[in-house]
């Protein structure tokens, strides 16, 4: 448990000091949801109508963005052998990038979220099931993300790679995401599609680390 | 059966036996499904001429589901047994299975056409397959992604473990949000749906296309062991000029360059 800390701190103070990955990601993000109006044209009543699906499109977008980052790094320097052959299990060391990866990534998406839903002219009454969607979406990216990250390691074009192996595993929380937001506006309500998005999380908790930790075994030998 | 084809020696005069017997009879399946739907099977009530894109295009369906479930299950034997052959059964096997879903996205797109009045749709069934397409690439891409073979095969083989995880949820989340597809009409409870003047000939098909795969598979996977066993014994030829008598050009030039 010490050693599941420690990383995660170390990884956190990694992101602190360098500060780029956050900027990258939280900029990135921003961008791409204010050239929507300039794209489809400034209608209150059109980007009303999309926001929702253009905020969670760009979470996922960025959220892929960072993922090249999450084992490169530690992989070319040689820390992934040392993390490897310590006595922590690697699937929980999996699990420590992967939640570092998300407080500096995924969290500052989610709280960011409801300014750009400002921008869009997003009904405030679906404001909750959106910033509840992205909170309890992003961790099931950053642990479905660690998988993609984990088998790109060492390929001779990781980005394209990356991009192409993690977006089919995407759109599932993509799809119950935006289902909420409409959800929420109707009568239905989006606690049917919350739950179902919180059943996949929960889900990529224990196996997500599994398939990363089994990828980061044979990249390591 | 595992174990004894497990010798690619074996494999190899085995498969080489039965190589032109499966090419015949999916050759033969095929041009008699084809005859048979094409131009003597009945024209539907409802959709007409139209329907005989369905002979092309419900098989390819099949095929396009099978075979992913055959290059997970080849994944899993590989990974668990370290099966020689299972690896390269299913690298052999994506992209006929990937030809297989875009033949089915193609003539699907060409039914929507007249049927639908429109080539594509956001609709669950089409999605999910599309989805499955993505899957087959990123399954090659990674395969082909490392400059040590052995790497990309066990990258690929546990990505398919994934990918068989994951195709049941996309496919559901998908039918919860959208669906104009017609559901299932053929295996189903209480019988086919359609009548059996059109169920013969596409039955037909769907053997001939499955054969199709069967001899597909065989020759792709024997390309694959010659191209191994050739560069085996490329990498052989040179290490024995390298450390033989030094006359050979190639030799020389190898050792000068190691000193």
């Amino acid at each position: 448990m010490h050693a599941f800390a420690a990383l995660i701190r170390h990884d956190l103070r990694l992101a602190a000091r360098q500060g780029g990955d956050i900027g990258l990601v939280l900029g990135f993000f921003v961008l791409a949801v204010i050239l929507f109006p300039f794209g489809i044209g400034p209608e209150p009543e059109l980007l009303r109508r999309v926001a929702a699906g253009i905020i969670w499109v760009a979470a996922l977008l960025a959220a892929v963005l960072s993922l090249d980052r999450l084992f490169a790094s530690d992989y070319g320097d040689g820390g992934l052998d040392l993390i490897a052959l310590s006595a922590m299990p690697l699937e929980l060391a999996v699990l420590a990038k992967s939640a570092a990866h998300w407080l500096t990534t995924g969290l500052p998406l989610v709280v960011v979220s409801p300014v750009l839903a400002l921008f869009l002219d997003l009904d405030p009454v679906a404001l909750p099931a959106l910033v509840l969607g992205l909170l309890i979406g992003t961790p099931a990216m950053s642990l479905i993300g660690a998988i993609a990250a984990a088998l790109s390691l060492g390929a001779r074009r990781p980005g394209v790679l990356l991009t192409l192996l993690v977006l089919p595993l995407y759109l599932p929380p993509l799809i119950f995401g935006t289902a909420a937001v409409e959800a929420s506006l109707s009568a239905e309500g989006a606690r049917a599609h919350l739950v179902l998005l919180a059943a996949l999380a929960l889900a990529a908790l224990p196996l997500a680390p599994l398939a990363a930790a089994a990828a980061l075994r044979q990249a390591l030998d | 059966m595992l174990n004894y084809l497990a010798n690619p020696a074996r494999f190899m005069r085995i498969s080489g036996a039965a190589l032109p017997w499966l090419g015949g009879a999916s050759l033969f399946v095929l041009a008699l499904g084809l005859v048979w739907s094409l131009l003597l099977a009945p024209p539907d009530y409802q959709q007409g001429e139209s329907v005989r894109i369905m002979f092309i295009h419900v098989p390819a369906a099949w095929m396009a589901l099978s075979v992913y479930l055959f290059v997970a299950l080849a994944s899993a034997v590989a990974l668990v047994w370290r099966h020689p052959l299972a690896e390269i059964a299913a690298q052999a096997a994506a992209p006929i299975g990937a030809a297989f879903t875009l033949i089915c996205l193609a003539t699907g797109s060409l039914w929507g056409r007249p049927m639908w009045g429109t080539w594509w749709v956001w609709d669950a069934r089409l999605t999910s397959v599309l989805v499955l397409f993505f899957l087959y690439l990123g399954y090659i891409a990674l395969v082909n992604a490392f400059d040590d073979a052995s790497r990309g095969a066990r990258a690929g083989s546990l990505l398919a473990l994934v990918g068989i995880v994951n195709l049941p949820i996309i496919k559901f989340s998908v039918d919860w949000w959208n669906t104009l597809h017609q559901p299932a009409s053929v295996l189903r409870l209480g019988g086919p749906a359609i009548d059996v003047s059109l169920l013969i000939p596409l039955l037909v098909m769907a053997l001939g296309f499955g054969l199709l795969f069967g001899w597909l598979l065989l020759l792709r996977m024997r390309t694959a062991l010659n191209e191994r066993k050739a560069r085996a014994l490329r990498l052989y030829g040179m290490r024995a000029a390298d450390s033989g008598d030094g006359e050979q050009p190639l030799a020389a030039g190898l050792a000068v360059r190691r000193r």
